[in-house]
């Protein structure tokens, strides 16, 4: 099918196959709004039954959890910023941003494009989710996210993402991280009308003044043929731990399996051309 | 721009060797990698990228032994295939997080999954190695054996360098962009694995092939693996994005790997008139091919551990636009 591993696609679900799929699933989660209260982490874990990941201190900030993994599919960033904000501010003042991170469920997904097994696959909603019970932890997804997403816990030995609570979806209840969120910074709905809202919301910051304002994820010809799980930053997204113009690695495959054949024809000529002498 | 974002060149150890490349600034989270580090390790995966070259290329020099009429060479080609295919699939299942569920790597055949069409070539490889090797030992159906003999010379070039795709169709920048280049290495590096086998196994006489093919490998070993330390052929910020097979641990791998490899490929010039030369050249390209693997194994994790290699050419992408 045309764009299958590359590009926009006009609906994803049933470019996975599915005939008559509900509207596509997904995340706003609007920084501006963020608290950094770590709701969205807690009824994470607790819906999702997700065991401790240790409860070391980074040192670093209020982010004591570092990073998205294995067992932690919502995950708060904590950026202290000082800089001149006005006129006359030569001292600078201090800002916080605060956002929450959350798989992509992107359009074209690595993850899913490399999994050997089908324990990765798509859901009726657009979403990436896996399969427990198929899984049998070869680690490929780990090393194909370009967003360092999906990890291997290595006690039980398969890989864990956020599943946008597939078994919630299915009974029209929203995830619980947008459920709990105080302040509507993680917002679930059908993502045509996130789009839509992630627009006007970043028209009013910008009306407002804050020209930093920039969505991340809602363009449809970026590296991965945008997002289900849109943000709305203000800051680059590299400040947030998020690869600025990442790229699905399956983009470049039908040029890496040429490259292979020619590799292994010349390994068939160099055999060939060896057996050529008498001796 | 704020300080505490500004990455570039932090942690320690890898401080030494980035004299070479101008330090690149760039911005990330408190220095942490984007990537999640791959969870592949050594001796596992880089052990399974020789072993899958030296059965693939093994399979195809024993199947054209067969058929010019050199038995030993033969014989010493289908043991080496079959028992680097299963030392390898050994090695893949003990890699799994779930080694009891190896099995479901044959539930699809998906192919935008490097691994599961690796999988299949490698199911297919070791069966028709195993059938060939067997009827080649006991003389029962020299036929099927012949024939299971040649169709694993067609799916041995594949294994062998199949496993380039496996490691670029991944996020690592490291690998991914050296997709033109890990194919050809790992061909080059796997005649050479092969011809050592050959050498080492083999009667002089009838190794002449072994040894044409170790020289063949070497010298391609070397040239690719000289471009992707240089970066020549990588299409984005070529030399930041090269710059893990110039330092630390891979490097060093590197270049043991070469100074192996041409030890190894000028001692197979004088393999044909002296036992211990063909000996001492089958083991120096032997242990030139595994430091090639382990370099290129242990390159990628470090690309992936420092933000550096993912966040600098992707900016640069944007800022071009």
């Amino acid at each position: 099918m045309e764009n299958s591993l590359y590009g926009p696609l006009a609906n994803v679900a049933e470019d996975a196959g599915y005939t008559d799929p509900p509207a596509r699933a997904g995340f706003f989660t609007d920084t501006s709004v963020c608290i950094g209260c770590k709701a969205c982490e807690v009824a994470c874990k607790e819906w999702n039954a997700i065991p401790d990941d240790g409860f070391a201190l980074t040192g670093m900030s209020y982010d004591n959890t570092g990073a998205l993994g294995a067992s932690t599919w919502r995950h708060v960033a904590f950026i202290e910023q000082t800089a001149p904000r006005e006129v006359g501010d030569s001292a600078g003042s201090t800002r916080w941003l605060m956002a929450s991170d959350v798989c992509k469920h992107c359009t074209h997904a690595a993850c899913l494009d490399v999994c050997p097994t089908g324990a990765l696959f798509r859901t009726e909603f657009s979403t990436v989710v896996v399969q427990q019970d198929i899984c049998n932890g070869c680690a490929y997804c780990v090393s194909a996210c370009p967003y360092g997403v999906i990890d291997r816990r290595e006690d039980d030995g398969r890989a864990w993402k956020c599943t946008m609570c597939y078994d919630r979806l299915g009974d029209g209840m929203e995830p619980a991280c947008a459920k709990a969120c105080p302040t509507d910074s993680i917002q679930y709905g059908p993502l045509d009308e996130l789009r839509a809202r992630a627009q006007e919301r970043l028209g009013d910051l910008h009306r407002e003044g804050v020209a930093e304002a920039r969505l991340y994820g809602e363009d449809e010809n970026d590296g991965v043929g945008g997002t289900g799980a849109l943000f709305l930053l203000l800051d680059e997204p590299e400040a947030y731990g998020l690869p600025p113009d990442p790229v699905v690695t399956t983009r470049d495959l039908p040029a890496m399996w040429k490259w292979a054949g020619g590799a292994a024809l010349a390994l068939a000529g160099g055999v060939a051309a060896s057996f050529l002498g008498r001796r | 721009m704020p300080s505490e974002a500004v990455g570039g060149g932090r942690g320690g150890k890898a401080g030494r060797e980035e004299r070479m490349v101008p330090r690149a600034e760039f911005r990330s989270y408190y220095g942490r990698p984007v990537l999640k580090k791959p969870r592949w390790k050594a001796p596992h995966m880089p052990g399974y990228l020789y072993l899958g070259g030296l059965s693939g290329a093994a399979s195809t020099m024993g199947a054209l032994a067969d058929a010019t009429g050199r038995r030993r060479l033969a014989l010493t080609g289908k043991l080496t295939a079959v028992a680097a295919a299963a030392a390898g699939s050994g090695l893949l299942v003990a890699e799994l997080g779930r080694p009891e569920r190896f099995l479901h790597m044959l539930r699809v055949f998906k192919p935008t999954s490097p691994m599961s069409v690796g999988s299949w070539v490698l199911a297919a490889h070791g069966g028709l190695t195993g059938a060939s090797a067997a009827s080649a030992v006991t003389g029962i159906a020299p036929w099927l054996g012949r024939a299971a003999g040649a169709a694993s010379a067609v799916t041995g070039p594949v294994l062998a360098t199949y496993t380039g795709v496996l490691i670029a169709d991944t996020a690592v920048p490291a690998w991914h962009e050296a997709y033109r280049h890990l194919p050809l290495l790992f061909a080059g590096s796997a005649l050479a694995s092969a011809g050592s086998a050959g050498m080492i196994g083999t009667p002089r006489g009838e190794a002449g092939p072994a040894r044409r093919m170790a020289l063949l490998g070497a010298g391609l070993e070397l040239t690719v693996a000289g471009a992707l330390e240089r970066g020549a052929g990588m299409r984005e910020e070529a030399e930041l994005v090269s710059e893990p097979y110039r330092t630390g641990r891979a490097s060093a791998l590197l270049k043991s790997g070469r100074w192996l490899t041409a030890a190894g490929a000028a001692a197979t010039l004088s393999a044909g008139r002296s036992r211990t030369a063909a000996v001492a050249a089958g083991v120096a390209l032997t242990g030139g091919a595994l430091c090639t693997r382990f370099g290129v194994f242990y390159a990628g994790i470090a690309s992936a551990e420092d933000p550096k290699y993912t966040v600098v050419p992707q900016r640069a992408r944007l800022t071009a636009s």
